[in-house]
């Protein structure tokens, strides 16, 4: 999800079970070692993860419910992306009823509502489960400046604040981050306090949706090579 | 002839099915079968299996087994690989019109093994009809989905076919059939000669996949089907990523070998589509659904005939209910070609408003559709033999059906807001608010998940909108975006070349005397 950073010798081995042995029992083990790798170094891959669900749904007594859960924590990171849903389609229905599992399917509705203030909240509750994994909340903030990006140009400081729940001096660090690296800009709006002018881009500015008319995408143009050359 | 046909019904209907006696249309019909195998006569084996081995069914064998393979042997100088195909077609007419038993499972899934094995290890050269070699991997996925079924119905299973099931544990083991498909896939190098093919270093579908040159197409075509198959398999396992992956190689936006069989063609896109549906890229489920409805709409009356016309009505049937569903969720009708949406509205019309409205009447239909047109999910991990035994045949259905409709309630407030965005050109969010019935801090949120939901995310990460109607917010302000049909010059134009080279090509190929 473009958040991955380069593989590591152990991760291209595990890569390439998944990709030439990804039907194979035996590789459950190096996948269940692969997902406390990717907890520790901060680093992501679906396609091992789906892989490691699907072993488990073939011999279910062998799942781990510590592996699942930082699978879900680590496929909510991965918002927007559909991650967590993917997940859920392959853990057992009496699996998704335990505790743990019943708190993060609550969270990711909230995510997936956009319901930013009972989702922090609820995390706040359930810090055993996803301060485990690090750079869960930087995460959640991108996904929420995500989904800001797409519906607003200008948004009002406190919307944005409860949405990445960052408050005062650290929202003014945030902003100030942003600004030198985003292209944010900070308005002053009358008697309401601050306004973000978030960058435009296809989804919150019309004017930038491109034009699929005007776009063929490659692999259509390399039919005609053939006749061209 | 009219007196050799009543003997031999006389002989097979009412004397009881005798596995030994071969009547002499079917000694006919193997020994023809075996020599146009052998000469590779694609042609007559066709005709052979697909009509006259459907004439001979209906007459002969209308509710008993074919001849068993032992007798008919002999007449095909006792050919292996023959026998293994002929067994393959008798379990293939059985799983149709009997019920097979357990024991009949295990040695049809024997079979199974024996012949890919072969076929794996390139003992075969022959060159066999794309629609048979379909109707192998078809079958084999059907008959794995089959017994997982069987086999989860526990309750009411006697101590011998508990004692069978424990010791025939690798019969349609889940691993087992998805390294089969693997394997298929592999040995038979079929995505890298579709690599080949795109650089025009190789020919495959320009000869539908058969081989002009004195070679098999068995192994090929078989890797190549058996790319479907994987695609089917993930999705009766709920992995829909996975399936679409598996799909890669084959490029659904252009006619291929996966387009020259029918039931082929409909089994990818029912399951690519239903996948899609389920990864919320309705978008692209509904651009497919419409193309291949199209297509049947246009095409079914040729296959009236076929064995499979009445699959095919059935998937018809299913697909319309899924496009009701997609529509429904993500309302895009201008990608709906007219006959298509028309078929709908007959068929559909008048439960698709009512979806609109998100009650619980709404969610009733949401789960009717969904539980008529989804596949038959399998729970694929063998039982638990001890007591009580319990069914759980229906456990893999429940849990995608009750996602599935988890994810049609977080949507159910997005069509209220739809309708309002459609006459508004610019409201303020307290407007709106106070239309809606909501708190502004409630509407934020709802608008959030209309952008959320309305913006597809595909496997490498690249968002798209499959909104209708779009806004953004300017402060308090909400500005509506009517998305407009895009007109695809483009591709209007690079189709026109190609077939513009091709009719050059043709006259090119015209020798003038």
């Amino acid at each position: 999800m473009g958040r991955e950073r380069e593989a590591t010798k152990v991760a291209y081995t595990v890569e390439q079970l998944v990709a030439f042995n990804r039907y194979n029992p035996d590789i459950l083990p190096d996948l269940e070692n692969y997902v406390n790798d990717q907890v520790s170094s901060q680093t992501y891959s679906l396609d091992a993860n789906l892989c490691l669900l699907r072993l488990y749904q073939f011999e279910p007594e062998k799942m781990s419910s510590q592996i699942v859960a930082r699978i879900l924590v680590k496929a909510l990171m991965a918002m927007p992306a559909p991650d967590f849903s993917l997940c859920l389609f392959l853990i057992p229905e009496r699996v998704q009823m335990e505790e743990q599992f019943k708190t993060l399917i609550v969270l990711s509705h909230y995510l997936e509502t956009g319901r930013f203030r009972q989702f922090w909240d609820e995390a706040a509750k359930s810090r055993h489960i996803v301060e485990a994994v690090p750079g869960f909340e930087q995460a959640i903030q991108g996904y929420a400046v995500h989904v800001l990006s797409l519906t607003y140009q200008k948004i009002p400081r406190t919307v944005l604040a409860e949405a990445i729940n960052i408050e005062g001096l650290s929202l003014d660090k945030f902003l100030e981050h942003q600004v030198a690296n985003s292209g944010w800009v900070i308005e002053k709006s009358q008697g309401r306090g601050q306004l973000i002018v978030l960058p435009r881009n296809e989804f919150n500015d019309p004017a930038l949706k491109k034009n699929a008319a005007d776009s063929v995408p490659l692999e259509h143009i390399t039919r005609i090579f053939p006749i061209l050359s | 002839m009219a007196n050799q046909d009543y003997e031999e019904r006389q002989q097979t209907q009412e004397l009881g099915y005798d596995p030994n006696f071969v009547p002499d249309s079917v000694k006919s019909f193997v020994v023809h079968l075996y020599r146009h195998i052998r000469e590779k006569n694609v042609y007559e084996i066709h005709q052979m299996y697909e009509s006259s081995f459907q004439t001979l069914s209906e007459r002969l064998f209308k509710d008993t087994p074919w001849p068993s393979v032992d007798a008919v042997a002999h007449y095909v100088d006792n050919d292996h690989v023959f026998c293994l195909l002929y067994r393959e077609m008798w379990f293939r007419h059985l799983y149709a019109r009997l019920t097979p038993t357990l024991r009949q499972r295990i040695d049809s899934w024997d079979n199974y093994c024996s012949l890919f094995q072969v076929v794996l290890h390139g003992v075969v050269n022959m060159q066999l009809p794309n629609q048979w070699l379909w109707d192998m991997v078809d079958e084999f996925v059907y008959q794995f989905q089959s017994f997982c079924q069987y086999r989860a119905k526990m309750k009411n299973k006697t101590e011998q076919e508990i004692a069978l099931l424990r010791q025939f544990d690798q019969a349609w083991n889940v691993y087992g059939v998805l390294n089969f498909l693997q394997a298929l896939v592999e040995k038979s190098t079929i995505i890298q000669i579709l690599e080949q093919e795109k650089e025009g270093l190789e020919q495959f579908t320009a000869t539908d996949g058969y081989d002009y040159n004195g070679g098999s197409n068995v192994l090929k075509v078989l890797g190549y089907f058996s790319m479907v198959g994987l695609l089917r398999v993930h999705c009766l396992l709920g992995d829909y990523h996975t399936g679409i992956k598996c799909l890669l190689p084959i490029d659904i936006s252009q006619q291929g070998v996966y387009t020259s069989v029918i039931g082929s063609h409909i089994t990818t896109i029912y399951h690519y589509g239903f996948a899609n549906l389920m990864l919320r890229r309705y978008v692209e489920a509904i651009r497919e659904f419409n193309k291949i409805l199209l297509y049947i709409f246009k095409t079914k009356q040729y296959h009236q005939k076929s064995p499979q016309y009445e699959q095919i009505l059935k998937k018809n049937e299913q697909m319309y209910a899924l496009l009701a569903i997609c529509l429904s969720l993500c309302p895009q009708t201008r990608l709906v070609d007219e006959t298509v949406n028309s078929q709908l509205r007959e068929k559909y019309g008048e439960k698709m408003a009512r979806m609109q409205r998100y009650d619980d009447e709404a969610f009733a239909i949401y789960d009717e559709l969904f539980s008529y047109a989804c596949p038959k999910f399998i729970t694929p991990s063998a039982p638990s033999f001890e007591e009580p035994l319990v069914n759980y045949n229906q456990d893999a259905y429940r849990l995608q059906l009750k996602l599935f409709l988890y994810e049609a309630k977080q949507q159910q407030l997005l069509s209220g807001v739809r309708t309002f965005l459609k006459v508004y050109s610019t409201i303020s969010l307290a407007k709106l608010a106070s239309y809606m019935e909501v708190d502004e801090p409630t509407l934020r949120t709802i608008l959030m998940t209309y952008k959320h939901k309305t913006h597809a995310v595909d496997s490498d990460g690249k968002i798209t909108s499959n909104a209708d109607v779009d806004f953004y917010i300017d402060e308090d302000t909400i500005h509506v975006v009517e998305s407009k049909p895009a007109k695809r010059y483009g591709d209007y134009f690079l189709r026109q070349i190609v077939k513009l080279e091709g009719v050059i090509n043709e006259m090119d190929g015209i020798k003038l005397d």
